[in-house]
């Protein structure tokens, strides 16, 4: 007899499927109302340190090379004057074999995925990741499907995520593209329940394990080349898997005094779920359309509770507009001889900012890039946006409007990472816990190691609400 | 154009009328279907564009479809060229090779 698949009987079933999808039981980290066993979640499920350096040695996967980026350190210190301009380093993920590094998340997920006996994995992804699980499908020995959002309702795709399919297939994967919409969860959790296949997702401790290897490199290597800790990592914030793994590597390697920055794309005023926006945007992934929602939800992913939570690790947050990341890829590519993609570039475009009004004897590091090519380059995303009606300017960039104009910043010095408000996105933590009965003292408890403040803060937050 | 059992092919599927879309998607969205692709092996004997067929996939999974595409490539290219770009290097170079240049 055959399953009902329909959109109701799917959707009713889901977290029975999803329970059989990643062989973790959620339930047993629930606590009271809104709290759960967060550490314990990541300690029982998860792999320690060591363990995922070994799995993903394997495959060859991290002990990416570090730059430093001379020219464009020159360049800070031209802009920001006498002492400033801290000096900025790179590490090159897109020297993973995947070409970025989603590889360490995928390393883990489908280590986990073969040890526990599934024959396949299945993500969610029109990003990096569907190419990291499927190379590492390929390398491991597992069946790989790969779920994208990727046309509107002209069929007309953003030339980065076809690309994204094209690499997937090259590793043997099924892609399975869709139109716009959420829903898009219906088709995952359909193909999860027909084949049985693991769920690779971004938010499981496995997929955040993996990229705490990127921490714990980054610390090694700046003890080992420059005797201390980097001073600032800036990380590009999507899901907060990046940041969160990233910031946990550095914390278990005892970098306490790292300031932590998470950095997007300011895609405001763009709906994410709109058919006719979808590809008024040159950014896939990397900007405020994930970081936010995210960041102040982040349950909302495709597993019960996200192993990916950027407020509990980020110092500070800023935006850098569309325009600006892509002169900075050019950037890199002129002065710095990496072309590289430019949603990785992200956090390159604020680390420069930063790094100008920072003293010329500290350290920032960008913490990954992402390979390059057709549909994945400045000249694929700029000239798709002039397709879907966007202008393209040289001016300052601080007049940019989302989905109307790309504009190119006429000289370095308007190159301005914005800083966002993190108490408002704290605040906004707090409402989307969306309870109307109030919170006991264990609750104010995790809330304020979730967001970083005190239990007096919170109380007092949610007395103004 | 005629398909042969074991071509290459691209399928088409709606996956949900927009009548049934979820609740909470933006009004534009809402309008339209959700519609999904997938390529595989053709198993028909024998079908034109616009038959109802059935494919295996990459990986062996067999799915019915709309047939729209015989051996699908990729078109996605490194984009025109793009004028607005071409100040970038040269202004970098000229900043950097200043009177501290090496």
């Amino acid at each position: 007899m055959s399953r009902d698949t329909s959109y109701d009987s799917i959707m009713s079933r889901k977290n029975e499927i999803m329970k059989k999808a990643v062989g973790i039981d959620y339930t047993e980290f629930e606590r009271e109302g809104v709290v759960f066993d967060y550490e314990g979640m990541m300690k029982k499920t998860g792999y320690e340190l060591n363990q995922v350096r070994e799995i993903e040695k394997k495959t060859s996967v991290g002990d990416t090379p570090v730059y430093e980026l001379k020219n464009l350190t020159k360049l800070a210190r031209k802009i920001g004057g006498r002492g400033k301009g801290a000096r900025i380093f790179l590490k090159d993920e897109a020297a993973n074999p995947s070409g970025s590094f989603k590889a360490r998340r995928a390393a883990v997920s489908v280590y986990h995925a073969k040890k526990l006996g599934y024959k396949g994995v299945v993500a969610a992804t029109s990003g990096n990741y569907g190419a990291a699980v499927a190379s590492q499908a390929a390398m491991q020995g597992l069946k790989c499907i790969i779920i994208q959002e990727c046309y509107d309702s002209e069929g007309k795709g953003q030339p980065e995520i076809i690309e994204k399919a094209r690499k997937c297939e090259a590793y043997g994967a099924e892609v399975i593209q869709l139109t716009v919409g959420p829903e898009l969860f219906y088709t995952f959790l359909k193909v999860l329940d027909e084949t049985g296949y693991f769920n690779a997702s971004l938010y499981t401790p496995f997929g955040v394990a993996g990229i705490e290897t990127l921490g714990y490199e980054l610390a090694t290597w700046f003890r080992e080349n420059e005797n201390k800790d980097p001073d600032v990592v800036v990380v590009t914030n999507a899901g907060g898997g990046n940041l969160t793994g990233t910031a946990r590597g550095l914390l278990k390697s005892g970098a306490t005094n790292t300031t932590i920055i998470g950095a997007s794309v300011d895609l405001t005023g763009l709906h994410m779920a709109s058919d006719n926006q979808f590809n008024k945007k040159s950014f896939t992934t990397g900007h405020t359309g994930f970081g936010v929602p995210f960041s102040t939800n982040p349950d909302r992913s495709d597993v019960p509770r996200s192993a990916a939570r950027p407020l509990r690790y980020m110092d500070r947050y800023v935006t850098v507009s569309q325009g600006e990341v892509f002169y900075m890829t050019e950037a890199m590519a002129m002065i710095e001889g990496l072309e590289r993609g430019p949603a990785g570039n992200t956090s390159v475009t604020a680390a420069f900012n930063l790094a100008t009004q920072m003293d010329e004897d500290k350290i920032i590091v960008v913490q990954e890039t992402e390979y390059t090519g057709a549909g994945k380059h400045v000249s694929a995303q700029l000239s798709f946006a002039r397709e879907n009606g966007i202008s393209i300017e040289i001016g300052d960039p601080v007049n940019q409007v989302p989905g109307k104009n790309i504009i190119l910043p006429k000289h370095p010095s308007l190159i301005k990472a914005k800083e966002l408000d993190m108490m408002k996105l704290k605040k906004s933590y707090i409402k989307n816990l969306k309870t109307d009965k109030g919170f006991s003292d264990d609750e104010i408890k995790f809330i304020a190691e979730e967001i970083r403040l005190s239990e007096e803060e919170v109380k007092r937050i949610i007395e103004e609400m | 154009m005629i398909a042969r059992k074991g071509d290459w092919v691209r399928i088409h599927n709606i996956v949900l009328e927009p009548d049934k879309r979820a609740s909470h998607v933006p009004d534009d969205t809402k309008k339209c279907p959700l519609e999904m692709w997938v390529k595989g092996y053709l198993v028909n004997e024998e079908a034109c564009i616009d038959d109802r067929v059935t494919v295996r996939t990459y990986i062996g999974r067999e799915i019915e479809g709309t047939l729209i595409e015989v051996n699908p490539s990729y078109q996605h290219t490194f984009g025109d060229y793009i004028p607005e770009l071409s100040y970038i290097g040269n202004q970098l170079r000229a900043i950097l090779g200043g009177e501290d240049s090496e």
